[in-house]
Protein backbone atom coordinates (compact mmCIF):
# COMPACT_ATOMS: atom_id res chain seq x y z
CA UNK A 1 0.00 0.00 0.00
CA UNK A 2 1.42 3.34 -0.96
CA UNK A 3 1.48 6.14 1.59
CA UNK A 4 -1.28 8.06 -0.23
CA UNK A 5 -3.60 5.15 0.28
CA UNK A 6 -2.85 4.79 3.93
CA UNK A 7 -5.90 4.78 6.15
CA UNK A 8 -6.60 7.70 8.41
CA UNK A 9 -5.07 7.80 11.85
CA UNK A 10 -7.30 7.90 14.93
CA UNK A 11 -6.43 8.56 18.56
CA UNK A 12 -8.13 6.26 21.05
CA UNK A 13 -9.41 7.20 24.51
CA UNK A 14 -10.78 4.71 27.02
CA UNK A 15 -12.96 5.32 30.05
CA UNK A 16 -11.95 2.51 32.35
CA UNK A 17 -14.79 3.03 34.79
CA UNK A 18 -17.91 5.15 35.02
CA UNK A 19 -17.11 8.44 36.65
CA UNK A 20 -13.51 8.57 35.41
CA UNK A 21 -12.21 10.67 32.53
CA UNK A 22 -11.44 9.09 29.19
CA UNK A 23 -7.71 8.52 28.99
CA UNK A 24 -5.56 8.41 25.90
CA UNK A 25 -4.30 4.88 25.28
CA UNK A 26 -2.87 4.95 21.73
CA UNK A 27 -3.84 5.22 18.10
CA UNK A 28 -4.77 3.13 15.10
CA UNK A 29 -5.57 3.36 11.38
CA UNK A 30 -9.12 2.96 10.15
CA UNK A 31 -11.29 3.79 7.17
CA UNK A 32 -13.78 5.84 9.16
CA UNK A 33 -14.81 6.63 12.72
CA UNK A 34 -17.17 3.69 13.08
CA UNK A 35 -14.51 1.23 11.99
CA UNK A 36 -12.05 2.95 14.28
CA UNK A 37 -14.37 2.29 17.20
CA UNK A 38 -14.53 -1.40 16.39
CA UNK A 39 -10.77 -1.67 15.93
CA UNK A 40 -10.25 0.23 19.16
CA UNK A 41 -12.47 -2.26 20.92
CA UNK A 42 -10.43 -5.13 19.50
CA UNK A 43 -7.04 -3.51 20.14
CA UNK A 44 -7.42 -1.71 23.42
CA UNK A 45 -10.20 -3.36 25.39
CA UNK A 46 -9.63 -7.06 24.83
CA UNK A 47 -9.60 -7.57 28.59
CA UNK A 48 -12.57 -5.33 29.31
CA UNK A 49 -10.31 -2.40 30.11
CA UNK A 50 -13.12 0.04 29.48
CA UNK A 51 -16.78 0.89 29.57
CA UNK A 52 -16.61 3.57 26.89
CA UNK A 53 -14.36 4.47 23.96
CA UNK A 54 -13.70 7.71 22.14
CA UNK A 55 -11.97 7.88 18.77
CA UNK A 56 -10.79 11.18 17.37
CA UNK A 57 -9.15 11.98 14.05
CA UNK A 58 -5.47 12.51 14.89
CA UNK A 59 -5.38 15.43 12.48
CA UNK A 60 -8.08 17.14 14.54
CA UNK A 61 -5.89 17.29 17.62
CA UNK A 62 -4.24 20.63 18.18
CA UNK A 63 -1.32 20.40 20.54
CA UNK A 64 1.01 22.84 22.24
CA UNK A 65 4.68 22.26 21.53
CA UNK A 66 7.02 21.12 24.23
CA UNK A 67 9.75 23.45 22.88
CA UNK A 68 7.40 26.35 23.56
CA UNK A 69 6.72 25.20 27.10
CA UNK A 70 8.91 27.86 28.60
CA UNK A 71 7.13 30.86 27.13
CA UNK A 72 3.77 29.05 27.28
CA UNK A 73 3.88 28.24 30.97
CA UNK A 74 6.41 30.73 32.25
CA UNK A 75 3.81 33.19 33.60
CA UNK A 76 2.59 30.50 36.02
CA UNK A 77 5.95 29.85 37.65
CA UNK A 78 6.17 32.98 39.78
CA UNK A 79 2.70 32.72 41.34
CA UNK A 80 3.16 30.55 44.41
CA UNK A 81 0.16 32.31 45.98
CA UNK A 82 -2.12 30.25 43.75
CA UNK A 83 -1.34 27.28 45.99
CA UNK A 84 -3.01 26.54 49.31
CA UNK A 85 0.36 25.71 50.89
CA UNK A 86 1.48 29.30 50.37
CA UNK A 87 -0.73 30.36 53.30
CA UNK A 88 0.77 29.32 56.59
CA UNK A 89 -1.84 29.09 59.30
CA UNK A 90 -1.27 28.27 62.97
CA UNK A 91 -1.72 24.58 63.84
CA UNK A 92 -4.97 25.22 65.71
CA UNK A 93 -6.75 26.20 62.49
CA UNK A 94 -4.57 24.56 59.90
CA UNK A 95 -7.19 21.94 58.97
CA UNK A 96 -8.99 24.25 56.51
CA UNK B 1 -26.88 7.49 17.05
CA UNK B 2 -27.81 5.98 20.40
CA UNK B 3 -30.73 3.59 20.24
CA UNK B 4 -32.44 2.22 23.31
CA UNK B 5 -34.20 -1.12 23.19
CA UNK B 6 -36.05 -0.86 26.48
CA UNK B 7 -39.27 0.95 27.22
CA UNK B 8 -39.42 4.07 29.38
CA UNK B 9 -40.19 2.23 32.61
CA UNK B 10 -37.40 -0.28 32.19
CA UNK B 11 -35.02 2.53 31.32
CA UNK B 12 -35.98 4.42 34.43
CA UNK B 13 -35.53 1.34 36.60
CA UNK B 14 -32.12 0.66 35.09
CA UNK B 15 -31.18 4.30 35.60
CA UNK B 16 -32.17 4.27 39.28
CA UNK B 17 -30.38 0.95 39.82
CA UNK B 18 -27.23 2.48 38.39
CA UNK B 19 -27.55 5.50 40.66
CA UNK B 20 -28.22 3.28 43.68
CA UNK B 21 -25.08 1.28 42.88
CA UNK B 22 -23.05 4.53 43.12
CA UNK B 23 -22.25 4.47 39.42
CA UNK B 24 -21.98 7.75 37.57
CA UNK B 25 -24.38 8.81 34.86
CA UNK B 26 -22.53 9.98 31.74
CA UNK B 27 -23.71 12.39 29.00
CA UNK B 28 -24.72 9.77 26.43
CA UNK B 29 -26.66 7.62 28.91
CA UNK B 30 -30.42 7.57 28.98
CA UNK B 31 -31.72 9.70 31.84
CA UNK B 32 -35.18 10.83 32.97
CA UNK B 33 -36.10 14.20 31.51
CA UNK B 34 -36.70 15.58 35.02
CA UNK B 35 -33.21 14.46 36.11
CA UNK B 36 -31.75 16.36 33.18
CA UNK B 37 -33.80 19.47 33.94
CA UNK B 38 -33.01 19.32 37.63
CA UNK B 39 -29.30 19.05 36.87
CA UNK B 40 -29.38 21.93 34.41
CA UNK B 41 -31.07 24.05 37.06
CA UNK B 42 -28.61 23.18 39.83
CA UNK B 43 -25.43 23.20 37.72
CA UNK B 44 -26.22 26.45 35.94
CA UNK B 45 -27.17 28.05 39.25
CA UNK B 46 -23.77 26.97 40.52
CA UNK B 47 -22.02 28.34 37.41
CA UNK B 48 -23.88 31.66 37.67
CA UNK B 49 -22.85 31.89 41.34
CA UNK B 50 -19.18 31.56 40.44
CA UNK B 51 -19.43 34.31 37.87
CA UNK B 52 -21.64 36.72 39.85
CA UNK B 53 -19.46 36.05 42.90
CA UNK B 54 -16.61 37.80 41.09
CA UNK B 55 -18.36 41.15 41.56
CA UNK B 56 -18.24 41.76 45.34
CA UNK B 57 -14.56 40.75 45.38
CA UNK B 58 -13.65 42.49 42.14
CA UNK B 59 -14.88 45.63 43.86
CA UNK B 60 -11.74 45.62 46.04
CA UNK B 61 -8.99 44.60 43.59
CA UNK B 62 -7.92 48.17 42.88
CA UNK B 63 -8.08 49.06 46.59
CA UNK B 64 -6.24 46.10 48.11
CA UNK B 65 -3.95 47.34 50.91
CA UNK B 66 -0.72 45.79 49.56
CA UNK B 67 0.59 44.52 46.24
CA UNK B 68 0.65 40.98 47.63
CA UNK B 69 -2.99 41.13 48.67
CA UNK B 70 -3.85 42.53 45.27
CA UNK B 71 -2.12 39.70 43.40
CA UNK B 72 -3.78 37.13 45.66
CA UNK B 73 -7.24 38.62 45.19
CA UNK B 74 -6.74 38.86 41.44
CA UNK B 75 -5.70 35.19 41.32
CA UNK B 76 -8.74 34.18 43.38
CA UNK B 77 -11.22 36.12 41.26
CA UNK B 78 -9.60 34.65 38.14
CA UNK B 79 -10.12 31.16 39.58
CA UNK B 80 -13.83 31.87 40.09
CA UNK B 81 -14.16 32.79 36.41
CA UNK B 82 -12.49 29.47 35.63
CA UNK B 83 -14.90 27.61 37.92
CA UNK B 84 -17.81 29.14 36.05
CA UNK B 85 -16.29 27.90 32.80
CA UNK B 86 -15.89 24.30 34.07
CA UNK B 87 -19.47 24.32 35.28
CA UNK B 88 -21.02 25.93 32.19
CA UNK B 89 -19.21 23.42 29.98
CA UNK B 90 -20.34 20.50 32.15
CA UNK B 91 -23.91 21.83 31.99
CA UNK B 92 -23.70 22.03 28.20
CA UNK B 93 -23.12 18.25 28.07
CA UNK B 94 -26.83 18.02 28.98
CA UNK B 95 -27.83 19.54 25.66
CA UNK B 96 -28.38 23.18 26.61
CA UNK B 97 -26.40 26.05 25.07
CA UNK B 98 -24.34 28.70 26.82
CA UNK B 99 -26.52 31.41 25.29
CA UNK B 100 -29.66 29.86 26.75
CA UNK B 101 -28.04 29.71 30.18
CA UNK B 102 -26.93 33.35 30.09
CA UNK B 103 -30.35 34.41 28.86
CA UNK B 104 -32.02 32.65 31.79
CA UNK B 105 -29.69 34.47 34.17
CA UNK B 106 -30.45 37.82 32.58
CA UNK B 107 -34.23 37.48 32.59
CA UNK B 108 -34.30 36.16 36.15
CA UNK B 109 -35.41 32.57 35.45
CA UNK B 110 -32.10 31.23 36.73
CA UNK B 111 -30.88 31.97 40.23
CA UNK B 112 -27.44 32.26 41.80
CA UNK B 113 -26.28 32.07 45.41
CA UNK B 114 -28.14 34.80 47.27
CA UNK B 115 -25.04 35.74 49.28
CA UNK B 116 -23.60 37.62 46.32
CA UNK B 117 -26.43 40.13 46.62
CA UNK B 118 -24.77 41.60 49.71
CA UNK B 119 -22.29 44.46 49.30
CA UNK B 120 -18.58 44.27 50.16
CA UNK B 121 -18.25 47.44 52.24
CA UNK B 122 -14.77 47.21 53.75
CA UNK B 123 -11.47 45.46 53.11
CA UNK B 124 -12.27 43.06 55.96
CA UNK B 125 -15.21 41.82 53.89
CA UNK B 126 -12.75 40.35 51.41
CA UNK B 127 -11.20 38.25 54.18
CA UNK B 128 -14.65 37.26 55.44
CA UNK B 129 -15.82 36.25 51.96
CA UNK B 130 -12.82 33.96 51.39
CA UNK B 131 -13.10 32.44 54.84
CA UNK B 132 -16.89 32.11 55.21
CA UNK B 133 -18.39 32.17 51.72
CA UNK B 134 -15.76 29.99 50.08
CA UNK B 135 -15.65 27.95 53.30
CA UNK B 136 -19.39 27.26 53.08
CA UNK B 137 -19.11 26.54 49.35
CA UNK B 138 -16.33 24.02 50.03
CA UNK B 139 -18.45 22.11 52.58
CA UNK B 140 -21.14 21.75 49.93
CA UNK B 141 -18.78 21.06 47.04
CA UNK B 142 -16.85 18.33 48.82
CA UNK B 143 -20.04 16.27 48.97
CA UNK B 144 -20.80 17.11 45.34
CA UNK B 145 -17.59 15.39 44.26
CA UNK B 146 -19.77 12.28 44.72
CA UNK B 147 -22.77 13.61 42.82
CA UNK B 148 -24.28 11.12 40.35
CA UNK B 149 -23.63 13.04 37.13
CA UNK B 150 -20.08 12.31 35.93
CA UNK B 151 -19.16 15.68 34.34
CA UNK B 152 -20.48 17.56 37.40
CA UNK B 153 -18.60 15.30 39.82
CA UNK B 154 -15.35 15.67 37.89
CA UNK B 155 -15.60 19.44 37.70
CA UNK B 156 -16.19 19.48 41.48
CA UNK B 157 -12.98 17.55 42.05
CA UNK B 158 -11.05 20.12 40.08
CA UNK B 159 -12.79 23.05 41.77
CA UNK B 160 -12.30 21.72 45.31
CA UNK B 161 -8.58 21.41 44.66
CA UNK B 162 -8.46 25.10 43.76
CA UNK B 163 -10.84 26.33 46.47
CA UNK B 164 -8.70 25.63 49.48
CA UNK B 165 -6.36 28.54 48.69
CA UNK B 166 -9.40 30.82 48.55
CA UNK B 167 -10.44 30.04 52.09
CA UNK B 168 -6.93 30.12 53.51
CA UNK B 169 -6.02 33.49 52.00
CA UNK B 170 -9.23 34.98 53.46
CA UNK B 171 -8.58 33.62 56.91
CA UNK B 172 -4.93 34.64 56.79
CA UNK B 173 -5.87 38.23 56.05
CA UNK B 174 -8.41 38.22 58.92
CA UNK B 175 -5.72 36.95 61.32
CA UNK B 176 -3.75 40.09 60.46
CA UNK B 177 -6.76 42.38 61.05
CA UNK B 178 -7.89 40.60 64.23
CA UNK B 179 -4.40 41.06 65.68
CA UNK B 180 -4.00 44.63 64.44
CA UNK B 181 -5.15 47.96 65.84
CA UNK B 182 -8.50 48.21 67.67
CA UNK B 183 -9.96 49.76 64.51
CA UNK B 184 -8.75 46.84 62.41
CA UNK B 185 -10.13 44.31 64.85
CA UNK B 186 -13.48 46.14 64.87
CA UNK B 187 -13.49 45.99 61.07
CA UNK B 188 -13.00 42.22 61.21
CA UNK B 189 -15.81 41.85 63.75
CA UNK B 190 -18.11 44.02 61.64
CA UNK B 191 -17.43 41.88 58.58
CA UNK B 192 -18.18 38.71 60.56
CA UNK B 193 -21.42 40.27 61.84
CA UNK B 194 -22.63 41.03 58.34
CA UNK B 195 -21.49 37.86 56.54
CA UNK B 196 -22.28 35.21 59.16
CA UNK B 197 -26.02 34.82 58.61
CA UNK B 198 -25.94 35.15 54.81
CA UNK B 199 -23.21 32.47 54.82
CA UNK B 200 -25.51 30.12 56.77
CA UNK B 201 -28.29 30.86 54.29
CA UNK B 202 -26.08 29.59 51.46
CA UNK B 203 -27.10 26.07 52.43
CA UNK B 204 -30.71 26.83 51.56
CA UNK B 205 -33.98 26.38 53.45
CA UNK B 206 -34.57 23.76 56.13
CA UNK B 207 -34.84 20.23 54.75
CA UNK B 208 -38.60 20.16 55.33
CA UNK B 209 -39.09 23.28 53.20
CA UNK B 210 -36.60 22.53 50.46
CA UNK B 211 -38.45 22.24 47.16
CA UNK B 212 -36.05 19.99 45.24
CA UNK B 213 -34.30 18.15 48.04
CA UNK B 214 -36.04 14.77 48.29
CA UNK B 215 -35.90 13.98 44.58
CA UNK B 216 -32.33 15.27 44.32
CA UNK B 217 -31.26 13.01 47.17
CA UNK B 218 -32.92 9.99 45.57
CA UNK B 219 -31.08 10.70 42.35
CA UNK B 220 -27.91 11.38 44.33
CA UNK B 221 -27.54 14.77 42.68
CA UNK B 222 -27.38 16.06 46.25
CA UNK B 223 -25.52 13.89 48.74
CA UNK B 224 -26.24 15.61 52.03
CA UNK B 225 -29.21 17.66 53.21
CA UNK B 226 -29.15 21.44 53.64
CA UNK B 227 -29.37 21.22 57.43
CA UNK B 228 -26.62 18.58 57.70
CA UNK B 229 -24.28 20.72 55.61
CA UNK B 230 -25.10 23.88 57.55
CA UNK B 231 -24.39 22.11 60.85
CA UNK B 232 -21.07 20.78 59.55
CA UNK B 233 -20.07 24.29 58.51
CA UNK B 234 -20.98 25.77 61.90
CA UNK B 235 -19.10 23.07 63.79
CA UNK B 236 -15.96 23.56 61.76
CA UNK B 237 -16.12 27.37 61.81
CA UNK B 238 -16.75 28.06 65.52
CA UNK B 239 -13.19 27.18 66.62
CA UNK B 240 -11.88 29.41 63.82
CA UNK B 241 -13.94 32.34 65.14
CA UNK B 242 -12.61 31.73 68.63
CA UNK B 243 -9.06 31.58 67.37
CA UNK B 244 -9.48 35.04 65.84
CA UNK B 245 -10.79 36.33 69.16
CA UNK B 246 -14.01 37.44 67.49
CA UNK B 247 -17.59 36.87 68.60
CA UNK B 248 -20.18 34.97 66.59
CA UNK B 249 -23.23 37.24 66.09
CA UNK B 250 -25.63 34.61 67.44
CA UNK B 251 -26.55 34.85 71.14
CA UNK B 252 -28.08 31.35 70.99
CA UNK B 253 -24.91 29.66 69.79
CA UNK B 254 -24.01 27.02 72.36
CA UNK B 255 -21.97 23.83 72.42
CA UNK B 256 -24.20 20.83 72.92
CA UNK B 257 -22.21 18.22 74.78
CA UNK B 258 -24.68 15.44 74.07
CA UNK B 259 -24.82 15.94 70.33
CA UNK B 260 -21.15 16.84 70.09
CA UNK B 261 -22.28 19.76 67.96
CA UNK B 262 -23.34 23.41 68.24
CA UNK B 263 -26.93 24.51 68.79
CA UNK B 264 -27.61 27.77 66.99
CA UNK B 265 -30.28 30.44 66.63
CA UNK B 266 -32.89 30.50 63.88
CA UNK B 267 -32.06 32.15 60.58
CA UNK B 268 -34.10 35.10 59.32
CA UNK B 269 -36.02 33.25 56.64
CA UNK B 270 -37.95 36.36 55.62
CA UNK B 271 -34.69 37.98 54.67
CA UNK B 272 -33.69 34.81 52.84
CA UNK B 273 -36.91 34.88 50.79
CA UNK B 274 -36.56 38.59 50.11
CA UNK B 275 -33.03 38.27 48.77
CA UNK B 276 -33.77 35.13 46.74
CA UNK B 277 -36.74 36.85 45.15
CA UNK B 278 -34.75 39.84 43.99
CA UNK B 279 -34.97 42.31 46.85
CA UNK B 280 -31.55 42.01 48.42
CA UNK B 281 -29.23 45.03 48.68
CA UNK B 282 -27.48 44.42 45.32
CA UNK B 283 -29.64 42.12 43.16
CA UNK B 284 -30.33 44.71 40.47
CA UNK B 285 -26.71 45.89 40.34
CA UNK B 286 -25.36 42.37 39.97
CA UNK B 287 -27.54 41.53 36.95
CA UNK B 288 -27.15 44.98 35.38
CA UNK B 289 -23.38 44.67 35.67
CA UNK B 290 -23.43 41.21 34.12
CA UNK B 291 -25.60 42.37 31.22
CA UNK B 292 -23.33 45.33 30.64
CA UNK B 293 -20.15 43.23 30.68
CA UNK B 294 -21.79 40.70 28.37
CA UNK B 295 -22.90 43.39 25.90
CA UNK B 296 -19.54 45.15 26.02
CA UNK B 297 -17.81 41.86 25.20
CA UNK B 298 -19.88 41.34 22.07
CA UNK B 299 -17.27 42.98 19.81
CA UNK B 300 -14.71 40.39 20.92
CA UNK B 301 -17.02 37.55 19.95
CA UNK B 302 -17.80 39.34 16.66
CA UNK B 303 -14.10 39.75 15.95
CA UNK B 304 -13.45 36.06 16.63
CA UNK B 305 -16.21 35.05 14.25
CA UNK B 306 -15.01 37.45 11.53
CA UNK B 307 -11.44 36.18 11.85
CA UNK B 308 -12.61 32.58 11.71
CA UNK B 309 -14.65 33.08 8.55
CA UNK B 310 -11.82 35.04 6.90
CA UNK B 311 -9.44 32.18 7.65
CA UNK B 312 -11.86 29.67 6.21
CA UNK B 313 -12.32 31.72 3.04
CA UNK B 314 -8.56 31.98 2.61
CA UNK B 315 -8.23 28.23 3.04
CA UNK B 316 -10.93 27.61 0.44
CA UNK B 317 -9.37 30.03 -2.08
FE1 LIG C 1 -15.28 28.90 42.99
FE1 LIG D 1 -17.97 27.71 44.19
FE1 LIG E 1 -13.67 30.17 45.58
Amino acid sequence: MSSEQQLKLFEVFVRSKRGLDHKHVGSLHAEDAEQALEYARDCYTRRSEGVSLWVVNSSDIVSSQEEDAESFYDPMDDKPYRHATHYQLPDAVNNM
Amino acid sequence: MTQFKLNEQQLEAAFQARVDAEQKIEPKDWMPETYRKNLIRQMSQHAHSEVIGMQPEGNWISRAPTLRRKMVLLAKVQDEGGHALYLYSATETLGVTRDELIEALHDGRAKYASIFNYPSLSWADIGAIGWLVDGAAIVNQITLQRTSYGPYARSMVRICKEESFHQRQGYESLIVLANGSPEQKAMAQDALNRWWWPALMMFGPHDAESAHSAQSMKWKIKRKSNDELRQAFIDQTMPQIEFLGLTVPDPDMKWNEQRGSYDHGELDWDEFQRVINGDGPCNRDRIEHHKKAHAEGEWVRDALRAYESKKRQRLAA
